[in-house]
């Protein structure tokens, strides 16, 4: 479970996030949309340990987030870093001497499933080949939360159905928490249990996705336009 | 790739409704069996949970079953397959009616132009 509690977070006296309070059960995938600058990176990094909050809490399973909360979160950046001198192998390979929870079995399964070869060079990868690595990377860990910052930015249709092909095969949908922030809503919305709306450092709502479309008629897009105004 | 669902109706409905139809036109025929969740939910880019709502409401109106260990498959059953046939009909009626009754179409004119219709295209 990943509770956030009065967080605020302040970068050169700007305010990121404004007092959030957030609760994120297992067994969902869920998707934080807002606009650039909202403050969605600014959340996956608290929970993933790698920034700390100016003030309020941030617990995984009850335990503070900090660097060592690593064991229980895997978090793929949105920046495009890889050693350039590494195979696809030697990072799977490297992945797993860092993680003792790294399944490489189940790495190397997606390796197949997404067409990637252990012996090619990642700095010769295409852009999309990078994303579905990067991908598999964070997937083969078996932790209780994953966290997923733009997994489909920047990338050409075919990558993006491959990647959320390999979200529904490869988590453990009953154990799991997967959070994902993203722009490209038409996408990932298939997949989302739950949405969370973020603008300015504020949750400014949050709903089971499927109960937004029977109760109010409206996909996350509509959705996301009349809570923005 | 996967088709596009619309963003008015909850996707459990949409995918049922699609399973409905594909009983209708007898590509999935009384007895077989459904695709596990997890297959219908790569294959339609679909959360598993959502797909688990689909079978349990195929199941509920009794158009699928599930046998212990075995999977969900289509009923066998004559009665139940008729009377989805009967309410789909009804559905596409319902909603072609309400279309062209918001164009300002009487239900004399509805009922003639669908009756014109029908014999131009069983001349052809």
């Amino acid at each position: 479970m990943i509770e956030l509690q009065g967080v605020t977070k302040r970068y050169h006296g700007k305010k990121a996030l404004d007092a959030v309070d957030l609760t994120l059960e297992p067994g969902k995938i869920i998707g934080l949309v807002g606009e650039n600058g909202s403050g969605k990176s600014t959340t996956l990094k608290l929970i993933a340990g790698l920034n700390h909050p100016t003030r309020g809490h941030v617990n995984v399973d009850g335990k503070k987030a900090t660097r060592r909360i690593a064991d229980r979160v895997a978090y793929l950046s949105e920046l495009d870093d890889y050693y350039p001198f590494f195979t696809v192998g030697g990072m799977i390979d490297f992945h797993a001497s860092q993680f003792p929870d790294f399944d490489t079995k189940k790495a190397d399964e997606m390796l197949s499933f997404m067409n990637l070869e252990r012996s090619s060079k990642v700095k010769t990868l295409s852009k999309g080949n990078r994303g579905r690595l990067k991908i598999v990377l964070t997937l083969s860990r078996n932790v209780p939360v994953l966290l997923m910052d733009e997994p489909l930015s920047g990338l050409d249709p075919m990558v993006r159905d491959s990647i959320v092909k390999s979200l529904i095969s490869f988590i453990d949908i009953e154990n799991q928490i997967v959070l994902i922030t993203t722009h490209e809503i038409k996408e990932i919305e298939g997949i989302l249990d739950d949405v969370i709306a973020i603008k300015d450092g504020h949750i400014i709502g949050h709903h089971n996705v499927e109960d937004l479309r029977f109760e109010h008629g409206k996909g996350i897009v509509e959705w996301m336009t009349e809570v923005y105004q | 790739m996967s088709q596009e669902f619309e963003s008015n109706t909850p996707i459990y409905m949409q995918l049922a409704d699609r399973i409905n139809r594909r009983i209708l036109r007898g590509e999935l025929q009384p007895g077989e069996k459904l695709p596990s969740v997890r297959e219908t939910s790569v294959q339609s880019n679909v959360n598993p949970n959502t797909v688990q709502r689909t079978y349990q409401i195929l199941e509920q109106s009794g158009i699928a079953e599930s046998r212990r260990g075995q999977g969900t498959f289509v009923t066998e059953d004559p009665a139940i397959l008729q009377s989805m046939r009967e309410r789909l009909k009804r559905e596409e009626i319902a909603s072609f009616v309400r279309v062209m009754k918001d164009m300002g179409y009487e239900a004399q004119e509805i009922q003639h132009g669908i009756q014109e219709f029908l014999e131009e295209e069983n001349e052809s």
